[in-house]
């Protein structure tokens, strides 16, 4: 009776668009009662009970993991109606990690047994959702039997499953396989269109493996209409391809008769991405692909114009033709509604550009960026900044334009990219002399700018700007000015760390002008009043601009303060001296003399493993004990216990200290003395490693030959010694100023890490891969088998597939065959890589190639 | 608890085309949603609040596919909802595009041109359907007059079993309505 009074799914959906209790109480009485009704022994309750549960959770996310119990009791009603509810239950709410999980296996080879073809096809939908590795091993003969079905509806679903079973349990491939590869040859559309789908995973996966079954799918990619089948085929022999390019001859000329033929817009574009991603050196295919992107670019449907888009982008690498003959489309596409087609859009255009046409294409898109939104405006400008550096500014010749682009960025109002500018103003700096002059005054009106002080993402172009003029003051116009702005009082708006970069940068300047001012005296003896006026003047201004800023709470802008302040203090007297008596060496002017030396030797780029480049000095032993050192400092250490100590002494006294206990700890812990000081050194590392810089080989010994590199800056000046380098241009109006680049060599350590994942992702696949291979192998040797039966239909197959394989060939391959079984399971390595070496030598048959 | 296992969106190896299947009203109501790719129910959640905040915030005249988390969401407004898929980079667009076009025709020839609210009382049908079109995030019934003689096979099987069970009940349950 329990039953009549309970409310169905229905009456819940009902209650609840009614309901006014509002949405999680009405889902928690509806709980409540589900929880009470599941527990009930009657399975129609229960079922019920479940079936709203179910749907609660599907739409309002309601946790049913506790449910779980009751399901299986579900399940296991004999009536077609609660199975259908328990099994949407449990394919909905089971993991791998579900405890009952142990308890559904007997149910479900129950009714993947099932006379009922529809409870077949409801447990191996259960089975391809939850199927973990002991379900699948325990129910790969249920799947193996019910892929030779009769019944094509259940042999459709049992194909479905067949990628979970073969994920979970690679070993059911040497089952399954050959019953897979028989359904290849099926005239049941359904069933072939499931099979491909699994073959399309399969090849993905590993395609090296499928490769042998080439012929079947050829067949099948000339004569199949049905699109759905034919996408799957386009993928795999996109596959096969990258791993057998003799493929690519055989097979362009049916895609392109399917691109030529159909209307079916997805096989369209699946042929043109099949043609450019893997067949890009078949000319006629390419250039039909490419046509058909064009007939995409200008449909009005947002889809196709996206999708020609995103196919050109694959085709660019290799055939920027086809970009460039889109141009304008492309160009047309960054003002689209759509923020997926103008990405796509941006990306085509960054990939066209060269240096012939980068100031172009960068003022199309500076246009573009004025008007974007802020994500779109700022994903230009880092592709602009990406393309335009790559590989040490490559594609620039005029520094002097690309250095205002810069300037120019920084303006755009939605820029969030400071630090990117700041980085290439300072590399451009460092890196290429004859763009410095422009430099220092695009700088000196991103300083004045009082829009840039205001927006926190721009300060780095600030400190950058900065930087830039006090390094590069001798190409300043006017230094007075360039004092002014760095010390205006709006610069209070910058955090310490940049405004202790311009106190610096204050400090260059007033050097440099001191030392001109001095030098100018020296030589003409007897200066205007004017120059000392305007020198005065410039004095005044730091003094007044710095002042407040020594007492700074940041202790970095206090003591830069500081040494202006007291530097200023100690020259104004001599600058005053010097109008009066033509003296000889002021103090002042000896001081500044050396604090523009100090300053003027040039910063260059650094490698970022210059450390390695750095040879060791004649007669530096870095090997040697340093036991000696103890007596010696003795010696030293003793007076430093009189009361007199001053503050250097101390440290001394301390570090020395330090280092004896050292000794000492690890003398008594350890007695090895030779190596001693490596081991501290190793110690050392070991405990501060991150203040290390990593390298492979940082020690020379290790790969045998001395480090020759010479030091990178002294690499870098050799560089900038050679002055314009005349093989370069040529073929310019304007010459491209030296770029200094150095031989980072750091490609070789990316690509072995990469080298590294690429192997650890085979070795995931390894398995299943070496399962497909065996049982391709056993598949080979059942049909061999079945031709001597006499079996007609499958002499002419075989014939095909034998062509080729020469007899010594297929000799090969039996011997093979019989190690892999010989040694299987207990020399797994072994085995491994005899399947590896198998893999390298499948046989393509001839019709392909 | 369902939250050990696997706390991001990742999943180790792709058995299947289709990682889920979403609906959702133009309101944000979700109507449906089917899982082919281990998520936790938090998960679950949160890839639909996700979504379709995004799906449902774009314009008429834009794509129909959405880059998301490294993923293609291709979805298609049908009347008041919205049909989303998730697929991998290298799927096809176009061809999700017809499956859910295809899902939508099969909904209608059950339903007699089927609106909102025949999903929102048959949400289960909706499922038994998509279970028939789909198989582990395959498609694997592109015949609509297949799917339509499976699902009614099905039904009779239910309402047979049903009749027999519960004639009795169901005259009482009718009779003190």
């Amino acid at each position: 009776m329990d039953n009549l009074f309970q409310r169905s799914l229905e009456d819940l959906i009902k209650g609840f668009r009614l309901q006014l209790l509002g949405d999680s109480s009405f889902i928690s009485r509806a709980l409540e009662e589900i929880r009470r009704e599941i527990k009930a022994t009657d399975l129609s309750t229960k079922s019920t009970a479940l079936h709203k549960l179910s749907y609660l959770a599907a739409i309002h996310g309601v946790d049913m993991s506790w449910a779980a119990f009751h399901a299986l009791e579900v399940v296991s009603s004999s009536r077609f109606h609660h199975k259908r509810i328990g099994y949407q239950a449990i394919t909905q709410s089971f993991h791998d990690q579900t405890s009952v999980l142990l308890l559904i296996t007997n149910q479900l080879r129950k009714d993947l047994n099932s006379v009922n073809e529809y409870e077949v096809s409801l447990a191996l939908e259960c089975l391809s959702r939850i199927g973990t590795r002991d379900l699948a091993r325990d129910l790969s003969p249920e799947v193996f039997t019910l892929l030779g079905s009769s019944k094509s509806f259940v042999r459709k679903k049992a194909t479905g499953v067949v990628l979970r079973v073969f994920d979970k349990y690679p070993d059911a491939v040497k089952v399954c396989f050959k019953r897979l590869v028989e359904n290849l040859e099926t005239s049941d559309p359904q069933i072939l269109s499931a099979v491909v789908g699994v073959f399309c995973e399969l090849a993905s996966k590993d395609p090296t493996s499928c490769l042998p079954l080439a012929p079947e799918f050829f067949k099948i990619l000339v004569d199949s209409r049905n699109n759905w089948v034919l996408i799957k085929l386009l993928k795999i022999f996109s596959k096969l391809a990258s791993v057998e390019p003799r493929l690519g001859r055989k097979v362009a000329e049916p895609i392109c008769e399917h691109m030529k033929r159909t209307v079916a817009k997805s096989l369209v574009f699946e042929c043109v991405r099949t043609v450019v991603s893997s067949l890009s050196d078949h000319e006629a295919a390419v250039k039909l692909a490419v046509a058909k992107i064009r007939e995409f670019l200008v449909e009005d449907d947002p889809n196709l114009k996206y999708l020609g888009l995103h196919a050109l982008s694959i085709a660019a690498p290799k055939h920027l033709w086809a970009v460039l003959e889109n141009k304008e489309a492309v160009v047309k596409a960054l003002s689209d509604e759509d923020p997926n087609v103008k990405l796509e859009a941006l990306h085509l255009l960054m990939a066209m550009v060269t240096e012939d046409n980068v100031s172009e294409i960068s003022r199309i898109l500076m246009n573009y960026a004025l008007k974007s939104d802020p994500l779109f405006c700022n994903e230009i400008i880092i592709s602009v900044l990406s393309v335009c550096s790559r590989n040490a500014y490559e594609i620039i010749v005029d520094f002097d334009w690309y250095v205002s682009l810069l300037g120019e960025m920084a303006r755009i109002p939605h820029c969030q990219r400071g630090e990117e500018i700041e980085h290439q103003l300072i590399d451009i700096g460092m890196r290429v002399r004859d763009a410095r002059p422009q430099l220092v005054r695009v700088s000196w009106a991103l300083l004045i700018d009082p829009a840039l002080l205001g927006n926190m993402f721009l300060h780095p172009i600030l400190s950058a700007a900065s930087w830039v003029s006090g390094e590069y003051v001798e190409f300043a116009k006017n230094p007075y000015e360039l004092v002014e702005a760095l010390v205006q009082p709006r610069t209070d708006l910058l955090p310490p760390y940049i405004r202790a970069i311009y106190i610096h940068s204050v400090f260059k300047v007033l050097v440099f002008c001191l030392r001109s001012y001095f030098s100018a005296q020296e030589s003409s003896s007897g200066s205007s009043s004017t120059v000392y006026e305007s020198i005065l003047n410039l004095v005044n201004v730091i003094e007044i601009g710095v002042w407040p800023l020594s007492g700074a709470y940041d202790v970095e802008v206090q003591e830069r303060a500081k040494n202006v302040l007291g530097f200023i203090g100690m020259a104004k007297q001599d600058i005053a001296k010097k109008v009066n008596l033509q003296d000889n060496e002021a103090e002042a002017c000896r001081v500044t003399a050396f604090m523009e030396d100090a300053f003027s030797e040039e910063l260059g780029p650094i490698s970022a493993n210059a450390r390695e480049k750095v040879c060791v000095p004649d007669g530096l032993e870095l090997e040697e004990n340093l036991g000696d050192l103890e007596e010696i400092c003795g010696k030293f250490l003793k007076p430093v216990e009189s009361d007199s100590v001053s503050c250097t002494d101390k440290i001394t006294f301390s570090v020395s200290n330090l280092r004896i206990r050292d000794q000492q700890e690890a003398s008594s812990s350890t007695s090895l003395p030779p190596k001693e000081s490596s081991s501290l050194l190793a110690e050392h590392r070991k405990r501060h490693g991150m203040y290390y810089l990593t390298s492979e080989k940082n020690d020379p010994d290790s790969n045998g030959t001395p480090n020759d590199y010479p030091p990178a800056n002294d690499l870098a000046s050799e560089i900038l010694l050679d002055p314009l380098d005349p093989k370069r241009k040529a073929k310019h109006r304007k010459s491209r100023p030296v770029v200094v680049k150095l031989d980072e060599g750091g490609e070789s350590r990316i690509t072995t890490s990469q080298a590294k994942t690429k192997q650890e992702s085979v070795t995931d696949d390894e398995s299943l891969s070496r399962d497909i291979q065996s049982a391709l192998l056993v598949n080979k040797k059942g049909k061999e088998r079945e031709k001597c039966e006499g079996n007609s239909n499958l002499v002419v197959q075989e014939e095909e597939t034998s062509r080729i394989e020469k007899p010594q060939n297929s000799e090969k391959k039996k011997k093979k065959k019989k190690n892999g079984e010989r040694t299987s399971g207990k020399h797994r390595s072994r085995r491994r890589s005899e399947v590896a070496s198998s893999s390298e030598q499948v046989e393509i048959p001839d019709l392909l190639l | 608890g369902t939250d050990d296992h696997s706390s991001d969106l990742f999943w180790e190896s792709r058995i299947n085309m289709i990682h889920f299947v979403l609906l959702v009203s133009r309101q944000g109501k979700v109507r449906l949603t089917k899982w082919y790719s281990p998520y936790t129910q938090k998960e679950r959640s949160k890839v639909i609040r996700e979504l379709s905040g995004v799906i449902l915030n774009r314009g008429p005249k834009l794509c129909n596919f959405i880059e998301w988390r490294g993923y293609k969401v291709v979805y298609k407004r049908y009347a008041s909802l919205y049909f989303c898929m998730c697929i991998d980079e290298a799927d096809n667009e176009l061809e999700v595009l017809e499956i859910i076009h295809h899902y939508v025709e099969i909904l209608d020839r059950y339903f007699g041109s089927v609106c909102e609210l025949d999903l929102i009382f048959n949400f289960h049908k909706a499922y038994y359907i998509l279970d028939e079109l789909l198989i582990a995030g395959e498609l694997q019934e592109s015949s609509k007059k297949t799917v339509a003689r499976i699902i009614s096979a099905q039904d009779q099987l239910v309402e047979a079993a049903k009749e027999e069970a519960s004639s009795i009940s169901n005259i009482i349950a009718q009779a003190t309505k």
